[in-house]
């Protein structure tokens, strides 16, 4: 079958595309865009996860088919150009990227927190991130690298300080 | 393999009429395991996302702030609009999508691919049972309404015939105490051990009691809810209620553990179970109690 998506703003299109396999495999098989980690295909990392519709889905669990003439946004539409957004530049700062596996999935989640939440409570940002395993940093830097974003969108001058 | 997207609930049912093989697909957070993995290799896959009538909920019958009413929920409306949108109406059915899975999964999931796949796991079953839920399904035969007791047929089954599509969700509208709660090895993202749900219906003067994943279905715990009402109602407690006496706490837990049959497996023995079905009985129970003693006091 053939996809029309829009992905990162930019249409799309994928031809031969498998009934049954999954936006994560689209996305990076055939279109290119390999900063969505696959490593478990049953939505228990989160590795995977972007937007679908500006909402945090795992891609594996999404059929291909069904997002036919609709918008995803994956971590590499985060940036503006060369510019990391506030949570990709805090994940770097912060010291919470190590095999960087984890990474992608936990920086579409912790955006996402921080458009809904703009000062979330450590509570809160455990639980927008209870879907993204981590098997490196113990999770603490990455604690740190969202309350440093969260702080920066607060206090934009922060950021460039 | 064809995927198949309808537009619309009419051409969604004649597809299914012409294909009763196609597989049914909403949040995907089941199939798309099953896929990953091989488990299955349907002739095709019946995309329900693009229905809207499917994705929206609305009030039917006298609807007074919570109470009273039926909330008819499309059953392709996700989690996480649930726990937003009906949390004030449907306490204990917001409660149970609260704990299903993660964010990323509340975002997809429904109560419509919940009772699709049956499983006895399911977070939904137990409150649906308590509550007093109709599923209603449709074919281009008509629509039919199921109670939840009448759903669940045994492991993975349940009541659709193979033309049929789960089209909502019924559920009483309530301001009374309700409750949910399931046992697992942590926090976020587990399949219940198993769970328990308790719902308050003051009006009617009675208690629906259900367990989920200890038994091959989730099942109600009648004569848990049968003693319970009628202790409450014999001591004129849903007028004036008082803190409940242990005693009656007890035997409501032992009654719920004994309207399951659980087996053992890698996530718990069929003893433990029993055991903590009865606590998390008493302990949702003195929660929901308390609330409404508050409530009326
Ligand atoms: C990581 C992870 C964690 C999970 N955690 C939980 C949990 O904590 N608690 C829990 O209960 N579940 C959990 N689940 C299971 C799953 O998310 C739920 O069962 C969910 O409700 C399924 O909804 P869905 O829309 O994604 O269903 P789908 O996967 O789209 O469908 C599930 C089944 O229902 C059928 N179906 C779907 N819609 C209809 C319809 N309208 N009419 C007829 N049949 C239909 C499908 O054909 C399929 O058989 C988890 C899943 C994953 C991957
Ligand atoms: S690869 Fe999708 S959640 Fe793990
Ligand atoms: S940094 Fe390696 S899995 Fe998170």
């Amino acid at each position: 079958m053939r996809v029309n998506v829009t992905v990162n703003g930019e249409p799309r299109q994928a031809d031969d595309v498998w009934e049954g396999e999954s936006l994560l495999f689209l996305l990076r098989e055939r279109l290119g865009l390999p900063g969505s980690k696959n490593a478990c295909e049953q939505g228990e990392c989160g590795s995977c996860t972007v937007y679908l519709d500006g909402t945090p889905v795992c891609s594996c669990l999404v059929a291909a088919g069904q997002v036919q003439d609709r918008e995803v946004r994956t971590v590499e539409g985060l940036a503006d150009g060369d510019r990391l957004d506030p949570v990709q530049a805090a994940f770097v700062e912060a010291g919470a990227v190590q095999c960087g596996f984890c990474t992608p999935g936990l920086v579409v989640a912790a955006h996402d927190l921080l458009d809904r939440v703009p000062r979330p409570s450590d509570p809160e940002i455990r639980e927008a991130l209870a879907g993204n395993l981590c098997r490196c940093t113990g999770y603490e830097k990455i604690l740190d690298a969202v309350r440093l974003a969260a702080s920066r969108k607060a206090d934009p001058e922060a950021a460039t300080r | 393999m064809d995927f198949l997207r309808p537009a619309t609930l009419a051409e969604a049912l004649a597809l299914k009429a012409q294909r009763p093989d196609a597989v049914p697909i909403a949040g995907g957070t089941d199939v798309m395991v099953e896929l990953n993995f091989d488990h299955r290799r349907p002739t095709a896959l019946l995309d329900l996302t693009r229905i809207a009538e499917l994705r929206s909920w609305d009030v039917d019958g006298e609807d007074r702030g919570g109470d009273g009413g039926t909330v008819r929920i499309g059953s392709g409306v996700p989690y996480t609009r649930i726990i937003d949108e009906l949390g004030d109406r449907l306490p204990g059915l917001a409660m149970a999508s609260r704990t299903v899975g993660s964010p990323q999964i509340r975002n997809r999931g429904t109560v419509g691919g919940n009772l699709g796949a049956a499983s006895p796991a399911g977070d939904t079953h137990p409150v649906l049972l308590a509550g007093g839920a109709t599923v209603e399904a449709a074919s281009t035969r008509g629509t039919r309404l199921i109670p939840a007791t009448g759903f669940y047929l045994g492991v993975k089954r349940h009541a659709l015939e193979p033309d049929e599509l789960i089209t909502a969700i019924h559920v009483p509208a309530t301001r009374a105490p309700q409750q949910f709660a399931k046992v697992g090895t942590r926090n976020a993202m587990v399949i219940a051990v198993c769970s328990f749900a308790v719902a308050l219906h003051p009006t009617r003067q009675r208690v629906g009691a259900a367990v989920g994943s200890a038994a091959p279905t989730p099942r109600r715990a009648t004569a848990a809810e049968e003693f319970l009402s009628g202790e409450l109602t014999a001591t004129g407690q849903w007028d004036s209620p008082k803190p409940l006496l242990d005693s009656v706490k007890r035997r409501f837990g032992e009654l719920v553990a004994e309207a399951a049959s659980p087996i053992d497996d890698v996530r718990g023995s069929a003893a433990y179970r029993k055991h903590a079905l009865s606590v998390l009985a008493r302990r949702t129970l003195d929660w929901a109690w308390r609330d409404y003693t508050e409530e009326v006091a």
